[in-house]
């Protein structure tokens, strides 16, 4: 099923990216080295550091870790995977992914059926009011969580889903519906509405037409709010600080901030293979997806 | 006799009942009403309704484990002598202010370079946004272990470099501390601005800039009179989600310091975080939250009328 909607998913939109040379015969190359490549590369040389700290922190020997004299620090020598093994076998970690990736998937469904079955009413059904609820939604993902975690901490506690995944499964639509109905009304606006006159005149029900017309062709804009809104979930954190207390219901953002914090001097390691580790998901996701993602950023922005 | 009158009846009501029916399921308010259900049902539950109830505790004495009783304005009073509440705003407005400008500026700059021509442009553009995939805690806890009172990468290469004599305190000295948070904040917002702005970027017709160069434009009024103006309705929209999402940020700050030094970084949420939850003091903890609500409405209007104001200028007609 997900292969083909795969298959059917046009290729991301290039056409910006025309390869005519413009106005750039005007430059000269010292003139571009200046100007262009020695600033980027600097920003560029800034934003990834992090990471390459983050991943070569994670195989360095303890040893090497402390020591920043008989070593370069920049670079390993002898690297292990000792922090990695011990990060996976030791401790819960295992698990407190399986958590992250059980709530994101949870939420992320959640949330797109129940998008796709608002953003389609209000772009097509057209009902009274039909305005005003669009706006409200858009209002809704202006109220950040940190207003609300206090509230919905007594609301959940009042529910009976305190320290439960499933707390969040519940809170965490409030933040994707928003934006994923408001990306979602962009793409259904795209497609013609001749289509589903046919499909009326052709006695379809309006469920019919959004199962059969309106969902396979918008293909991509699902997958643009699907792989949003599962990085979304992923980085949340003050919600599952709050619900979940104990140490096997965490999930990776939580566990790693409050689970290594001992005055341990090496738990460095140990401490980036878990980062490393807790984002190279997304980051594969995100390699696989780069056009949906920023056609998804970009098309909640420019709406 | 009886009973076939009211066999009758009920044949008759049937009849009217189902056409009732057919109208009303072909009612187009009807049928939104089911197709809105969730949507309405998650927001008014989860978030319209917490919202109240946030308000509500404002003015009560809530603790955790203990309904709470109205107190009027109590919190507030309390809060309004209270010098680490007034700390606490006072950083967050620094926090947002001195990120959101350099955000922008670093912002504007990137996606201009990114929009020149260049060999790897795509993956180039790809690369960039890698800061706002990775979740901000992971990387707050990558410059963690980059701010280090003894073993950080940026005092070691300083001190090599003969530019310091000692290790910097990054997260313990209380200015430090806040240049500190202030520079993580920046290194994960400029990816999102940069791009978004690019993407503005992308719909300015190149021949506009031929033209003008063709009439003797420098550079910066290539910049100042075509894409500033064209730019501007993009700018005001990615300004204002991050100017929100900064003015109430948790995750970076909570990851680095707690709010620590002597809450030198605590923001108004981390600061309503420890009170409400850590402290228990639930009723107090939504009233800073629900402080923030003002500051909020004031940061939404002002990018509201200033993409009026453009409207208006532009004329209405596009975006």
């Amino acid at each position: 099923m997900t292969d083909r909607l795969m298959q059917k998913a046009p290729a991301a939109p290039l056409a910006k990216n025309d390869d005519s040379e413009g106005m750039s015969y005007l430059e000269s190359l010292p003139q571009r080295l200046i100007t262009l490549y020695l600033p980027l590369t600097i920003i560029v040389v800034i934003l990834l550091f992090p990471f390459y700290w983050m991943a070569l922190t994670s195989i360095k020997p303890d040893e090497q870790l402390i020591d920043m004299e008989t070593y370069s620090p920049f670079w390993v020598v002898a690297p292990t995977f000792k922090h990695i093994t011990k990060l996976l076998l030791e401790t819960q970690y295992p698990r407190w992914l399986w958590n992250t990736m059980y709530v994101a998937t949870g939420a992320t469904f959640l949330s797109i059926l129940a998008s796709v079955l608002a953003a389609y009413a209000i772009v097509r059904l057209r009902f009274k009011g039909s305005d005003a609820v669009g706006a409200a939604i858009f209002l809704a993902y202006l109220v950040p969580p940190a207003i609300l975690f206090i509230p919905l901490a007594s609301v959940i506690q009042a529910y009976g889903l305190f320290d439960s995944p499933l707390s969040l499964i519940l809170v965490y639509p409030t933040l994707l519906i928003p934006f994923s109905t408001w990306l979602l009304m962009g793409y259904f606006r795209t497609i013609p509405f001749e289509l589903e006159e046919c499909a009326l005149i052709d006695g379809a029900s309006r469920w019919q037409i959004l199962t059969k017309i309106v969902i396979p062709l918008s293909v991509p804009g699902l997958i643009s709010a699907f792989i949003f809104c599962f990085t979304l979930c992923w980085n949340e954190f003050i919600y599952a600080l709050t619900f979940l207390q104990s140490t096997p219901n965490k999930t990776v953002p939580v566990a790693i901030v409050n689970e290594f914090v001992d005055g341990d001097i090496y738990k460095w390691g140990s401490l980036m293979a878990g980062a490393l580790i807790g984002s190279l998901p997304l980051v594969i996701l995100y390699a696989f997806f780069v056009e949906h993602y920023v056609s998804a950023m970009t098309g909640a922005v420019k709406e | 006799m009886s009973t076939v009158q009211t066999s009758l009846r009920t044949a008759v009501e049937d009849t009217s009942l189902a056409a009732r029916w057919q109208q009303l399921r072909a009612n187009r308010n009807w049928q939104a009403m089911w197709f809105m259900l969730p949507t309405a049902a998650f927001l008014l539950l989860f978030l319209a309704y917490p919202l109240g109830l946030g308000i509500w505790m404002s003015f009560t004495d809530e603790r955790i484990g203990r309904p709470g009783i109205f107190i009027g304005l109590e919190n507030y009073e309390w809060l309004w002598d209270d010098a680490v509440f007034w700390l606490s705003v006072f950083n967050t407005l620094l926090y947002t202010i001195v990120a959101s400008i350099i955000k922008f500026a670093v912002g504007l700059y990137l996606a201009l370079l990114l929009n020149r021509h260049m060999p790897f442009k795509a993956m180039i553009r790809a690369v960039v946004l890698i800061p706002f995939i990775v979740p901000t805690v992971l990387s707050a806890i990558a410059f963690w272990w980059i701010y280090d009172t003894q073993f950080s990468i940026l005092s070691w290469s300083l001190i090599k470099l003969g530019i310091i004599n000692e290790n910097i305190n990054f997260l313990g000295d209380a200015n430090w501390a806040r240049a500190s948070v202030i520079f993580a904040n920046i290194w994960r917002g400029v990816p999102f601005v940069a791009i978004t702005l690019l993407a503005g970027l992308q719909t300015v017709s190149p021949s506009l800039y031929e033209a003008a160069t063709l009439d003797g434009a420098t550079n910066w009024q290539r910049f100042r009179y075509v894409t500033y103006p064209l730019l501007t309705p993009i700018i005001a929209v990615v300004m204002t989600f991050s100017v929100l999402f900064t003015f109430t940020d948790f995750q970076l700050i909570w990851a680095l310091t707690r709010g620590g030094p002597v809450n030198a970084t605590h923001l108004m949420a981390t600061l309503s975080y420890q009170r409400g939850i850590l402290s228990g003091r639930l009723g107090e903890g939504a009233a800073i939250a629900t402080a923030m609500i003002p500051f909020l409405l004031a940061a939404i209007a002002i990018s509201w009328f200033g993409m009026q104001r453009r409207k208006w200028q532009q004329g209405n007609d596009n975006d």
